[in-house]
């Protein structure tokens, strides 16, 4: 269940733009007829690209209209999954993976490279309001633990120093090279790969 | 280890490249109608003499699912979805099949599909994996120009369409019921089994629910035949297994391994040992964060394979390995589990939304030597209350770690939590808050 409450300071409308309204029926026709309802997390996400990484309430209230439903039904989804940001969290949203496989591999190295360079505690935005983090529950790469997601991309195999480096980077406006950190090739094993080696050699 | 040749995900590492060409070098779309002509019955039954069971965790027989689903199509059309909401900790090994080696899982939705009558399949991909969707995605769209699938399907003449379908962030959606829940946007809460999906499932239609894994499988079983796959691993335990190795290891990888393979050959072999050496190793995680752990003495000899696991109080679950060695403080590493648990129970039952929180605080005051040493058992007490009182199996996934704990590493935590709540000696205390407890003794 996602903890997050929606933002005290709400805009007052919620449109979509021309390129998300296309992208919206895209979605509503993936599904079949009378079976719109369905589209409503995709449309949450668009709605969040729209504005910046989070969803105002006008927004959900927009949502409903669109796919003939009940607003609170909207409500209930933004509010159950925990993706959907509900307040501002600026252009460039921090996710540092901190369950087990990545905590024993040292993820609290990254919070705290976090703290340094964003904010203090987490979910808040950064002095110059672009930049927030978080910890999340497993992200789906450990064997490249430790690691982070910034919006929509990956950074693996870090530790605190690149975790710094990756953040100036980002803060800056920079867009760094997502993957491993360590330059292995994905998943394999890093210097010690005893399968498919004819493929590698090829 | 497993022979090369062997191998079904031959580009696990992306050596060759993902697209529609290297992947047709590699075998995939080669014959896909030669399959689909000799019909459905022999497709569910060559499944199910392969003995592939389920690859999400349950490792429910394959081909038995698929034979659930109605023979005839009614009024209702039938549907396939695919669990590609990999969340498990420890897990990743789905991610690499989304990214590296879509075809074979799109052909594999053909071939399912095709089984099971659907002609419209989605496939739930957690909304983190975006970027690896993305992929899925292009490769679909290859598939749509190609006519792999769409009208006519690789000429096989059945109608397929392929969409996917995003999740945002909740481990829960991987639960079959809450999953097809989140397609048909609402919140992810399980549902009651039965009626089970593949009789009334998704927009009450009968649907088959199948991991990437088990369905990216099945051209090669089809292809290389029920007998190749079931002569790898052991007696329904067959064939191979992408097992993801993270934690204290020095090369944390993923490998595609025969099924009943050593774990001590998976940690040494593949992932390069355990950090400090194998002595230094304290517990595994064999199957993802639900299962529980194995401590380091029976490590020695275990088999990774349902069966065998299971015989261990534990399972294969997803297959996700994860080492702890003795740097590590095995409490905390639960603490944290039970951290995400929960966070991630949908609240829909009570035992489960409140127990899971229970745990948790327990186990962090265990960690820090705060907790009283009557509280090992109520510990133990209250997954006992959780486990089974449940609608899905959340209940099972999030109890099962802590007494996996608590079997085996017991005294560890008595050593730590030697508080003892009930004052023994004055007695004169009239408002003690034990003092019944004393009563009892007196």
């Amino acid at each position: 269940m996602s903890l997050k409450r929606p933002a005290k300071d709400q805009p007052e409308k919620f449109e979509f733009n021309s390129s998300s309204l296309e992208a919206a029926k895209i979605m509503v026709a993936k599904y079949p007829e009378g079976k719109q309802q369905s589209a409503v997390m995709a449309l949450l996400y668009i709605a969040q690209k729209q504005n910046n990484n989070w969803i105002p309430l006008a927004a959900m209230k927009y949502i409903a209209k669109f796919l003939d439903m009940p607003y609170i039904k909207v409500y209930e989804v933004a509010t159950f999954y925990s993706m959907y940001n509900l307040s501002p969290v600026g252009k460039y949203f921090v996710q540092v993976c901190t369950t087990t496989p990545c905590m024993i591999r040292g993820a609290n190295k990254l919070v705290e490279a976090c703290k340094e360079k964003i904010s203090e505690n987490e979910s808040e935005l950064s002095s110059e309001k672009n930049c927030s983090w978080m910890e999340v529950e497993c992200l789906g790469a450990c064997v490249n633990a430790p690691m982070m997601q910034i919006n929509d991309d990956y950074y693996e195999d870090l530790d605190k120093e690149k975790t710094l480096k990756i953040l100036d980077q980002i803060l800056k406006g920079q867009k760094p090279k997502p993957g491993s950190y360590r330059g292995r090739i994905n998943n394999e094993p890093e210097n010690n790969r005893k399968t498919l080696m004819d493929l590698k050699n090829a | 280890m497993l022979k090369d040749q062997d191998r079904i995900f031959q580009n696990l590492y992306n050596d060759l490249g993902s697209d529609v060409n290297s992947s047709q070098k590699r075998g995939d779309w080669v014959n896909t109608k030669e399959i689909t002509d000799k019909g459905r019955d022999w497709i569910i039954n060559e499944i199910k003499d392969s003995q592939l069971r389920g690859r999400g965790g349950a490792g429910f027989p394959t081909g038995l699912k698929w034979s659930f689903a109605p023979k005839e199509v009614g009024s209702r059309p039938h549907y396939l979805v695919i669990n590609g909401d990999e969340s498990e900790p420890g897990t990743c090994k789905d991610r690499d099949i989304l990214r590296f080696e879509p075809h074979k899982l799109i052909e594999g939705c053909l071939l399912a599909s095709y089984a099971v009558q659907a002609h419209v399949c989605y496939i739930y991909i957690r909304g983190e994996y975006f970027i690896d969707g993305q992929k899925l995605q292009a490769a679909i769209d290859e598939a749509y120009k190609e006519n792999l699938i769409g009208k006519n399907a690789a000429g096989t003449g059945w109608d397929l369409d392929i969409y996917i379908h995003y999740g945002a962030g909740a481990y829960i959606c991987g639960e079959e019921t809450a999953l097809l829940e989140s397609i048909e946007g609402k919140k992810g809460q399980p549902r009651l089994k039965p009626p089970f999906p593949a009789l009334i499932g998704l927009y009450g239609c009968p649907t088959i629910v199948n991991n990437v894994e088990t369905i990216a499988v099945v051209p090669t079983i089809l292809r290389k035949g029920a007998k190749w796959f079931s002569s790898l691993g052991r007696e329904k335990n067959t064939g191979t297994k992408i097992f993801c190795i993270s934690g204290n290891v020095n090369n944390p990888c993923n490998v595609e391994e025969e099924m009943n393979i050593p774990l001590k050959e998976l940690i040494e072999v593949h992932a390069g040992g355990v950090i400090g050496g194998w002595d230094n190793l304290q517990a595994v995680i064999p199957g993802g964060s639900s299962m529980p752990l194995i401590p380091k003495e029976k490590c020695e000899t275990l088999k990774m394979d349902f069966d065998s696991l299971v015989a261990e109080k534990s399972g294969l679950g997803t297959a996700g390995i994860v080492v702890i060695n003795k740097d590590q403080d095995i409490i905390k590493c639960m603490a944290r589990i039970a951290r995400f648990y929960k966070h991630e129970s949908c609240g829909q039952c009570t035992p489960c939304r409140e127990g899971s929180g229970w745990m948790w605080r327990m186990l962090e005051r265990m960690a820090k030597g705060e907790a009283s040493k009557d509280e090992v058992d109520m510990l133990d007490d209250v997954t006992k209350q959780i486990e089974g009182h449940t609608i899905c199996a959340f209940g099972e996934g999030s109890s099962w770690p802590v007494q996996g704990l608590l079997r085996h590493f017991k005294d560890e935590i008595k050593k730590r939590n030697k508080f003892d709540p009930i004052v023994k000696e004055n007695k004169n205390i009239p408002y003690l808050v034990d003092q019944h407890l004393l009563d009892k003794n007196a």
